[in-house]
């Protein structure tokens, strides 16, 4: 009876209802884009691009348009500044992106720090789910929606896309396209995940959930699957979590799901390091 | 028939000004095996991506059973199989996803496989004794069968001009048997073979043609006239150890 009270003893609260549902949904759509941005290799990407789209966000509150329209013209625009800065100058790609993203996100901090407002733009960075208003639920749906269904409806070709470009490009695939809708997706769910956990902390939920199916996989589908499970699992607890310990939501949700990778990192029936240190005494 | 399967006329291809294949001619008839031989750097990559269409000549034009350059992917013609090194072996597809990717080309947008496309998977992976292994992930193969893995996801793809790069390279002799066997029955229905290597015994043995390239195609043709000490001291700048073996096997031909 202990452990279903401390599940629904905070559910009396409408403010907590919504924000189970909510992380539960950001912990799904992000954990489901994470699995193509490990297996494309796009993490100092997702990270750029998560904290690229600050001054964007800070701009569409100013101008009063959604959010999600000033993080896709921010994330995709530091791409395209990354692309031709690259291509222009003789500074390596670790660097640029480093550059471009710190710059954008500098002024991010100071339009929060400078803009009067009645919410608190500090919430955009470090996650307000437990605050959250109803118009930004709707922008948290409708940015969900978009992105399962088109993950859904493009999944092969983005599989093929992130395994091999030039396959997909030798049978007429335009790998451009896939690279924009990556690109679109990843500022879109960047706006969804700020919600739960800040702009700061919201490369984990597109990062982590993924490594941690990578562990306990070895097909796309299971992958798919299970990193969702853990989102939405490390998303839920970690918002009861915090309401207990009155802490920070989003900090909550990422050590959860950062625990849950070190779990998986140890013990993985096949890709774990028990196992493989067991098969190297078994080798020698 | 007079169509060519590979038709490269003067092509010349330049990457940031840098010329890395300068008038270029090549024409090919169906039914071939032929080695690509030069150096690296010299333009192999280069030729077989404007075979693909990946990079646009700056002059010149490549026509692949006739048609242009640009509709050559859309009509699955050209089938590319990769050098190993260029996979990612931890990534989670079996090895019949990755023949499955060989049809892409041909299925609706959803990529939902019908009886027809499964076909074609089955009747590749059999053709390369791989369907017994169809479920494994790609990580857990020997190099050989890796190998006939991408030559099998080639050959679903029912394109006739097939571009192989480095083939033998870390294959085991049984796979590199049954894979010079199938070339072989690939080039009497009338397959084009482009085979780009460094092994050059490989090309003596059973390339009827071969293409020698050091920026431009310095010749080609058949295996015996062109494949001559002084052409390969050309194609790799006196650089080739053990010419005296090649030159050997040419004259008991």
């Amino acid at each position: 009876m202990e452990l279903v009270n401390w599940f629904t003893t905070p559910l009396q609260y409408g403010f907590m209802v919504k924000a189970i549902w909510i992380s539960a949904l950001v912990g799904i759509v992000c954990s489901a884009l994470s699995c193509f941005m490990i297996l494309k290799g796009w993490a100092l990407m997702g990270d750029a691009v998560s904290h690229a789209v600050l001054p964007g966000v800070v701009l569409a509150y100013v101008a009063n348009i959604p959010f999600a329209i000033g993080a896709f013209v921010f994330g995709v625009g530091s791409v395209i500044a990354i692309g031709f800065i690259k291509s222009n100058t003789r500074i390596k790609e670790d660097t640029v992106i480093g550059l471009v993203f710190t710059g954008l996100f500098a002024f991010g901090v100071v339009l929060v720090s400078k803009v009067k407002s009645t919410v608190d733009l500090g919430h955009i960075l470090f996650g307000n789910v437990l605050g959250i208003a109803d118009s930004d639920i709707v922008q948290t749906v409708i940015i969900s929606v978009i992105t399962l269904v088109t993950l859904a409806l493009l999944r092969k070709d983005l599989i093929l896309f992130c395994f091999d470009a030039t396959h997909a490009r030798s049978i007429g695939l335009n790998t451009t396209f896939f690279y924009y809708v990556l690109l679109s997706l990843l500022s879109l769910t960047a706006v969804a995940g700020l919600q739960t956990v800040g702009i700061i902390l919201v490369v984990a939920m597109m990062i982590t959930p993924g490594a941690i199916a990578y562990l306990l996989s070895d097909r796309f589908d299971h992958m798919m699957l299970i990193a969702m499970a853990s989102g939405m699992f490390s998303s839920v607890m970690g918002t009861y979590i915090s309401y207990y310990i009155d802490g920070s939501t989003g900090g909550c949700i990422v050590v959860l799901q950062t625990l849950l990778f070190l779990a998986a990192m140890i013990f993985a029936p096949k890709h774990g390091m028990l196992v493989r240190s067991r098969q190297q005494v078994s080798d020698s | 028939m007079n169509t060519f399967s590979i038709d490269i006329e003067n092509v010349t291809v330049a990457y940031h000004g840098q010329v890395a294949l300068h008038k270029a001619s090549l024409q090919l008839k169906a039914g071939t095996i032929c080695g690509l031989v030069g150096m690296n750097g010299a333009g192999k990559s280069t030729l077989f991506k404007a075979v693909m269409g990946f990079v646009k000549p700056v002059s010149g034009r490549v026509l692949i059973n006739g048609l242009p350059i640009r509709l050559v992917q859309r009509n699955n013609l050209v089938a590319y199989v990769p050098q190993a090194e260029e996979v990612d072996w931890n990534f989670p597809v079996s090895v019949h996803d990755v023949v499955m990717m060989g049809r892409y080309g041909y299925m609706n947008f959803l990529r939902i496989p019908r009886s027809l496309d499964k076909q074609a998977v089955r009747d590749s992976l059999e053709r390369v004794e791989m369907w017994e292994m169809r479920d494994r992930q790609i990580g857990e193969l020997s190099g050989g069968q890796k190998k006939r893995t991408f030559f099998a996801r080639a050959l679903a793809q029912q394109a006739n001009v097939l571009l192989l790069d480095e083939p033998f390279a870390g294959v085991d002799v049984k796979t590199e048997k049954m894979m010079i066997n199938l070339l072989m029955e690939l080039r009497d229905a009338g397959y084009t073979i482009l085979i780009s290597t460094h092994d050059l015994d490989s090309i003596t043995t059973f390339c009827d043609q071969v293409v020698l390239i050091n920026r431009t195609i310095l010749a080609y043709g058949e295996t015996s006239e062109v494949f001559t000490e002084e052409n390969l001291s050309r194609t790799f700048g006196g650089s080739v150890i053990d010419l005296s073996r090649s030159k050997s096997q040419l004259q008991q031909g």
